[in-house]
């Protein structure tokens, strides 16, 4: 237990840093693209001088970028993300209003090329160099090769167009006013075409890796220990050699998170998703810095908290893992 | 005409069907009216502020239009191409100091109050003349509003103001709004822009952040037996190749301001069951327009800027960029326009050589490599349009040896490169012309104009003639003189080129055909839909 604690302290010690970073890069990089939240917003408008003046004030937008900046994080030490201009309204509760939906994409997504990518993996590779092997590992390269959005659009167009099994998109009926269950199962329908999009692209990454763990551990000598003391080929193939696959792919769940968040802003477009990566969308082309700024610290929290659980997971599973910080 | 059509349905109907089918979609009409049920609209964006006296623009409209209401609606037929809405009347007086509007009684708020002349007031002096995008400059001289009763409302310039200009910026500046919501705190902060009260026949019901807006039948509406909808819903979908696919998924019965791609159209319209609309946007007409920076030697000769309008085949813009939907222009007035447009203007004739011999004449002649010069060209992101006419112009340069390098920006940086920063050399913009050239027309070529106000003159043009021209136009109160004028304005801006007009075009709407009573008025996608049915 120990062992997790201290991974966990200097976790989050590194972490802090790490965001610190973040949100200066990220906005030096907005300050850096041309045009401001007021020229977004005119975009649709137009208005004259004085209108524009007024906007640029009232949004402290007439302010210099180093006053607003210490601001930012003057404010975000007291854990406040500030106002967004595109909405109005306190960022805060605009991301908690589509962190649930996102969370619940990549997490079902992650779920499925996880689950379905290492069976599979483990599939191909009790038989290295078989049919089904080269079949399963080629089959996977090119759904990773697919680009997210033509991925969705092709769903879309067969099971909600065509066979009208499925809703185009959206997170729930709308207006539907449907509750408890019924609405549960109803966002589950709804989450089927976009976890799939979503799950199917990352989950060549899960199969290939799984299969090279096992072809590598084919050719260790407990291999043959097991073969030699009688032990069934199935056994051999789930407790052994798959067992020993396995760790890698825990490091890799950890960093598709990010990969992940990055996915969903197309697939939450193609299907209508009212999530975190189309808002992340939204603030970009509305110049809302302060929006971005904390949708992308929300990602990096998740990210770093997805990691950190791998971590320790990692550190339940390997006992090698941090023994040697154990004593630190 | 829809006796005919239906008549004509039932009697396709059956064997004739499979031919329907096919042959019918583009005039298909919506059977038995019926009242009630819920239409599904396509949105693909959601306006921040949806104040419509405040944001006058066809974002904003495309919800607001059906809760807020204006003075008057644009008509097909209507006297001044009006229709009342919640003004019954309106008259200018002679001298242009004042006009009087007559208003609808017994007409309540959504919140039970009734309706008067003080929300009139309220709404012209707190919101049009100092907040509205638009209303800003129409509205400059504006100087009180008087209300000799709850019925009667006279506005009153401080200088003459033309009664056409007023009459002409009605249906899209005059939405009123209730004084008892709004007279209390800060108007831009409160709550009911986000979720605004009018008059309007419908109400709004909720809106959820990324998926839709509902608006609900307001039983109490003025309008007898309307409106014949139970509600509205809003489905916002941001990506444009899924609304096409939630109409063939009939998910969506309706989506206006051209949500369906015009590549997709052909195939669309062949869906049985849809149909393509290219009405009901008269009033709402674009003009895709070349901007130029006249800071730039080359462009501030004229020859120059006739050897460009010469090289572009404004047909075949026509015909590639827009699919035929759209018609070429010859000025800064559309075609379309019932009341200014004039046809007899200076044009220019697609047209190499002679595009070729003027840049010779000009001194630019054609270097080793076959080139005269290079430009920087911005093509506005806002339309795949502008963007396909941006590959289109550089070609259509290069046949003349100008070297156009494209820069393509998003929305926000180009709107600064092109009307703050003045980094470009040729732009392509999409104006929008508002049914009178003094709302958002004169702007794009009158001199004067402080850096960084958007979709105006910002090449650094200035002809003193054409200004002086914009200046007794604005003042001219008779409607004949007044119509006169903006007609030489037109030649005058055909001659000198200050920028290029190629092309005009609206939006098209794709519906179910169960949806009746589509595209009757001149802005119908941003007017209040009252009388709009699903057929049982």
């Amino acid at each position: 237990m120990t062992r997790a604690l201290t991974l966990l302290r200097r976790r989050l010690l590194g972490s802090t840093f790490v965001l610190l970073i973040v949100v200066i890069g990220t906005f030096l990089l907005l300050e850096a693209a041309p045009g401001d939240a007021v020229d977004a917003y005119i975009v649709s408008t137009g208005g004259d001088t004085g209108m524009i003046e007024l906007l640029r004030h009232r949004w402290g937008l007439d302010q210099s970028e180093l006053t607003r900046l210490a601001n930012y994080l003057w404010a975000l030490l007291h854990l406040d993300l500030g106002q967004s201009v595109t909405f109005s309204r306190p960022i805060r509760d605009v991301i908690l209003e589509r962190l649930p939906t996102t969370l619940l994409l990549m997490g079902s997504a992650t779920a499925l090329s996880f689950g379905l990518g290492s069976s599979l993996g483990i599939y191909a590779g009790a038989r290295p160099g078989s049919f089904r092997d080269r079949f399963l590992s080629i089959g996977s390269l090119a759904l990773y090769a697919v680009p997210g959005f033509w991925l969705g659009l092709v769903l879309i167009v067969i099971f909600a167009v065509d066979l009208r099994w499925l809703p185009i998109g959206g997170i729930e009926t709308i207006a539907s006013s449907k509750t408890g269950l019924a609405r549960a199962a109803d966002i589950a329908i709804h989450l089927v075409l976009p976890v799939s999009a979503l799950g199917f692209i990352y989950l060549a990454l899960y199969l290939r890796m799984m299969r090279a763990g096992m072809a590598e551990a084919w050719r260790q000598d407990f291999v043959l220990a097991a073969r030699s003391r009688g032990l069934s080929r199935r056994r051999i193939v789930l407790a052994h050699v798959a067992r020993n696959a396995l760790l890698p792919l825990v490091t890799m769940l950890g960093l598709q998170s990010a990969q992940m968040l990055g996915g969903s802003v197309v697939i939450e477009s193609v299907f209508a998703v009212p999530g975190l990566g189309r808002l992340a969308q939204e603030a970009v082309a509305a110049r809302d810095t302060p929006l971005l700024l904390g949708i992308i610290l929300t990602s990096a929290v998740l990210v770093i908290v997805v990691n950190l659980l791998v971590d320790v997971a990692y550190a339940f599973l390997d006992p090698r893992v941090g023994a040697s910080e154990a004593g630190a | 005409m829809s006796g005919f059509t239906i008549s004509r349905r039932t009697m396709l109907a059956g064997s004739a069907a499979l031919l329907a089918s096919t042959a019918m979609p583009t005039i298909g009409w919506a059977q038995t009216p019926k009242k009630g049920g819920r239409l599904v609209v396509a949105a693909d964006s959601e306006p921040r502020n949806l104040n419509p006296a405040i944001v006058a623009s066809n974002g904003v409209f495309f919800i607001s239009s059906k809760v807020v209401e204006t003075l008057a609606e644009a008509s097909f037929d209507g006297k001044d191409g009006l229709q009342p809405r919640l003004a019954l009347s309106w008259e200018g007086a002679a001298d242009g100091l004042s006009v009087t509007f007559k208003l609808r009684d017994g007409v309540k708020w959504h919140d039970g109050k009734p309706f008067t002349s003080a929300d009139v007031a309220f709404s012209a002096l707190q919101i049009w003349k100092p907040l509205q995008n638009l209303g800003r400059t129409v509205f400059k001289d504006l100087a009180a509003v008087d209300t000799p009763d709850e019925l009667t409302a006279v506005f009153k310039f401080a200088k003459p103001t033309p009664f056409q200009l007023i009459r002409n910026a009605l249906p899209a500046l005059s939405s009123v709004v209730p004084k008892h919501v709004y007279e209390t705190g800060k108007i831009e902060e409160n709550p009911a822009n986000n979720a605004p009260v009018g008059t309007g026949p419908f109400k709004f019901a909720e809106y959820k952040a990324g998926q839709y807006y509902r608006l609900q039948k307001n039983t109490d509406y003025w309008g007898k037996d309307e409106p014949w909808l139970d509600e509205i819903v809003y489905q916002v979908l941001p990506d444009r190749t899924s609304a096409a696919a939630a109409l063939e998924a009939e998910e969506i019965q309706l989506a206006a301001f051209s949500a369906v791609p015009l590549a997709d159209l052909d195939r669309i319209s062949k869906v049985p069951g849809l149909k393509v609309i290219t009405k009901g946007y008269e009033g709402l007409t674009y003009q895709l327009v070349v901007e130029i920076n006249h800071r730039r030697k080359e462009l501030a000769d004229l020859k120059v800027r006739q050897a460009i309008a010469h090289a572009i085949d404004k047909d075949f813009v026509v015909k590639t960029v827009f699919l035929g939907y759209a018609a070429t222009a010859t000025g800064p007035v559309p075609k379309n326009d019932p009341q200014f447009y004039t046809a007899d203007v200076p044009t220019y004739a697609f047209d190499v050589a002679k595009a070729n011999a003027l840049l010779d004449e000009a001194g630019y002649k054609k270097g080793p490599d076959g080139k005269r010069f290079s430009l920087k060209l911005l093509p506005a992101p806002y339309f795949n349009e502008t963007k396909q006419f941006g590959d289109y112009l550089r070609q259509a340069l290069a046949a003349i040896g100008i070297d156009a390098e494209l820069v393509n920006n998003d929305s926000p940086a180009h709107i600064k490169a092109v009307y703050t920063d003045h980094a470009f050399d040729l732009a392509v913009g999409p104006p929008v012309f508002r049914g009178d050239p003094a709302i958002s027309t004169t702007i794009l070529v009158q001199s004067g104009i402080p850096d960084g106000v958007p979709f105006s003159n910002q090449g650094g043009y200035k002809n003193e003639d054409l200004d002086a021209l914009i200046a007794k136009a604005s003042e001219t109160l008779d409607t004949a003189a007044r119509t006169e004028l903006y007609k030489e304005f037109q030649k005058k801006v055909a001659a000198d080129l200050p920028l290029i007009n190629v092309a005009e075009w609206s939006f098209i709407s794709v519906a179910r055909d169960t949806v009746g009573k589509i595209a009757n008025n001149p802005r119908w996608a941003v007017s209040n839909w009252a009388d709009t049915y699903l057929a049982g």
